[in-house]
């Protein structure tokens, strides 16, 4: 029993770091894809690169990221759906943006 | 009392412009300037009202990317159709909105200024990555912003000026005109713009006195100056005197008197002397007009440009909005006919932001755009033919230039009228099809395209435009827009002689069968049917009631002799002058 209520209180967040691999980068195209994606979902998601920490949800935030092949950005998820929020939105960055 | 020659000599307050749409008006000025984007950073009122506005001005601004959206898909490349994509996005950011939301409830500050705050923020972040391509992110950012703001200003200038004043820009666009029209403006003066430019033309259909091509009024004219527009004679006076408001009190007096004068031809055909019967029609622009229309005692409307309905709506209607607009038309009319001319879009009718030509006089416009964009071209089809079920409805294209575009949109209707067919879906089968001549192969190939048509009509501005190789909103060489040149009187003829012979109906919908002084002429030359703003219906009527046709036709042989423009004019007044008839801008 008092095990179960620790389990929720517990903040689980999931972090990951991604790279860019399509040669165009993270251009307008693949940053209004990522916000639609994001939009499914009830978690939180929060996308940081060089300090810049931006509202996955947001793409005006979305578009100041300047990603170019070969960055690195930190992908945080947060919530009840995040684990599946993460799966989906992690692999359009695994597969280039289907740009590759 | 003073002659309007000495009053006019003695003002040093007056300005002088093009004379666009008749009528007399004393009010106060609303300098509209729109073309600078100020940000206004007051303190709201009511913050409640400023959200609503503000989310007034994100759906305006909405309707207006899908509408360009809409348009453009087909022609753009997959990178420009995902910036308008993401700028779709941009106005349903939850982030963004939520933010300037609840700014304006905290700062109560005006929407646009919270706006251009926030997304310049985001805009100084893309220019800070010292990349390339984000600063050309954040100029596509710059569009959208703008857009809001613009649309933002847009309701705060309707509030302002819903009291009855005149209007003073330095242009106006069709959009501006209409959005102005609906706000009780009692008249309007431009610093741009000749006799044809949309600001004019719908002026005139709204029955809203105008001077346009008044150079540097806006400079002259501040917000708040009393003003006299006289749309007869082109001239505004700014500030005037008591004996200037006392001698346009009478002239205003005057014209009302003279109007009531004109109620007897109302209801009567458009009658020659010696009985020969004019048609006189009525062009709509607005689809508030069709009521000015049946209180001018038009017989129908002879051109409904349908492009206005962008203009008012603001994006592409679909097939079942634009078949009630048609069949509310068309029944409203009935039994006269209402010919519906496609859209004509491009040019200077419609602005697409996204779609910028070098020549866009010369470029993709009227059919030849309608071809290119066929799935548009099929729902206006389908939308006129299903408005023809009471047999009073024709089709008109326009900017013909080849015969195989006349060909090819047969096609398409044919295959329209097909599928109506299969879908149980009634319409006339026998709807009339028929041609703009205004570009000068089509002149040429008059009697081509009256044999393959069911009616010609003459669209003598752009006609004009073309021939004389002129740009007809450019006032620094509009005076060589010569309606009476020789060139543009033989062209006429040329068109009006081929189209009988081919045993079609010929008729003539440009602004030059508005002008009093060209409608003798062109009834010698053979016409039998015009279409003018309904504002001048009775004006004609009244010309007409008053010509001899047989002296007419005189007149015509004499003019098509003629080798310039004011040798033209020149006989034409010395017509009016012989047979004792007198312009309205004379009377009063």
């Amino acid at each position: 029993m008092a095990d179960g209520f620790f389990n929720q209180e517990k903040q689980i967040m999931i972090e990951r770091t991604v790279k860019i691999v399509n040669s165009a980068g993270l251009h307008t195209r693949p940053a209004a894809t990522i916000v639609k994606l994001a939009a499914k979902y009830k978690c939180e998601f929060y996308i940081s690169k060089d300090g810049l920490n931006i509202n996955g949800k947001s793409i005006i935030g979305v578009m100041t990221l300047a990603a170019e092949m070969g960055s690195e950005l930190v992908l945080n998820f947060d919530g009840a759906d995040e684990n599946e929020a993460a799966d989906e939105i992690i692999d359009y960055f695994n597969r280039g943006f289907d740009e590759l | 009392m003073k002659s309007f020659k000495q009053i006019l000599t003695e003002a040093e307050n007056k300005i002088a412009g093009i004379a666009a749409a008749p009528g007399i008006v004393i009010a106060k000025v609303y300098l509209y300037t729109k073309e600078k984007l100020k940000i206004n950073d007051g303190i709201v009122a009511d913050e409640e009202e400023a959200i609503a506005n503000l989310h007034e001005a994100l759906k305006k601004s909405k309707k207006e990317l899908n509408k360009i959206f809409s348009f453009a898909k087909e022609k753009m490349d997959p990178d420009r159709a995902g910036i308008f994509e993401a700028q779709l996005m941009i106005l349903d950011d939850p982030v963004l909105i939520d933010i300037i939301v609840n700014r304006v409830k905290i700062e109560k500050r005006q929407p646009e200024y919270i706006v251009n705050d926030e997304i310049s923020k985001y805009q100084d972040l893309m220019r800070n990555a010292h990349e390339s391509y984000m600063n050309e992110r954040a100029s596509d950012i710059e569009d959208i912003k703008n857009r809001i703001i613009r649309n933002l200003q847009k309701k705060r200038w309707e509030s302002k000026i819903a009291s009855e004043l005149i209007v003073v820009s330095d242009s106006l666009t069709p959009a501006d005109t209409i959005l102005l029209s609906r706000s009780n403006v009692k008249g309007f003066v431009t610093d741009h713009g000749g006799l044809t430019s949309h600001a004019a033309i719908i002026s005139r259909s709204l029955n809203i006195p105008a001077v346009v091509g008044a150079h540097n009024a806006t400079l002259k004219i501040k917000d708040g100056d009393t003003l006299i527009v006289d749309g007869f004679h082109g001239y505004v006076l700014i500030n005037p005197n008591e004996e200037q408001i006392q001698f346009f009190k009478t002239k205003i007096q005057r014209l009302l008197e003279l109007q009531k004068g004109l109620e007897e031809f109302k209801d009567k055909p458009g009658i020659t002397e010696d009985g020969r019967e004019i048609q006189i029609m009525a062009n709509v622009d607005v689809t508030g007009e069709v009521d000015i229309v049946i209180a001018s005692g038009a017989k129908g409307i002879g051109l409904y440009r349908t492009e206005q309905i962008l203009e008012e709506l603001g994006e592409f209607p679909g097939e079942e909005e634009q078949t009630l607009l048609y069949s509310r038309l068309s029944t409203r009319i009935y039994p006269e006919t209402i010919i519906i001319r496609a859209f004509d879009i491009g040019g200077d009718k419609v602005k697409f932001l996204d779609f910028k030509e070098p020549n866009p006089f010369l470029g993709l416009r009227g059919i030849r755009l309608l071809l290119e964009n066929k799935s548009m071209f099929k729902t206006q089809v389908r939308s006129v033919l299903r408005a023809s079920v009471n047999k009073n409805v024709q089709f008109m294209l326009p900017m013909v230039t080849t015969l195989n575009e006349v060909r090819k949109s047969k096609e398409i209707i044919e295959e329209c009228k097909k599928e109506l067919k299969q879908e149980k879906i009634p319409f006339d089968k026998h709807i009339k099809i028929g041609v703009m001549i205004e570009v000068p192969s089509a002149a040429v190939m008059a009697k081509e395209f009256a044999m393959e048509t069911d009616f010609i009509s003459i669209g003598t501005n752009d006609l004009i435009q073309y021939l004389m190789a002129v740009d007809r909103g450019n006032d620094l060489v509009s005076d060589l827009y010569q309606e009476f040149s020789p060139a543009v009187i033989k062209t006429l003829f040329h068109i009006i002689s081929e189209g009988k012979n081919a045993g079609k109906d010929v008729s003539l919908c440009g602004e030059m069968a508005a002008d009093t002084l060209a409608i003798p002429l062109l009834i010698g030359m053979g016409l039998t049917s015009l279409s003018i703003s309904p504002a001048v219906i009775t004006y004609a009527k009244r010309i007409i009631s008053k010509i001899s046709y047989e002296k007419a036709k005189i007149l015509a042989d004499e003019c098509i002799n003629c080798t310039t423009e004011v040798e033209v004019q020149h006989k034409i007044e010395h017509f009016f002058k012989v047979n004792n008839i007198t312009r309205t801008r004379n009377i009063i």
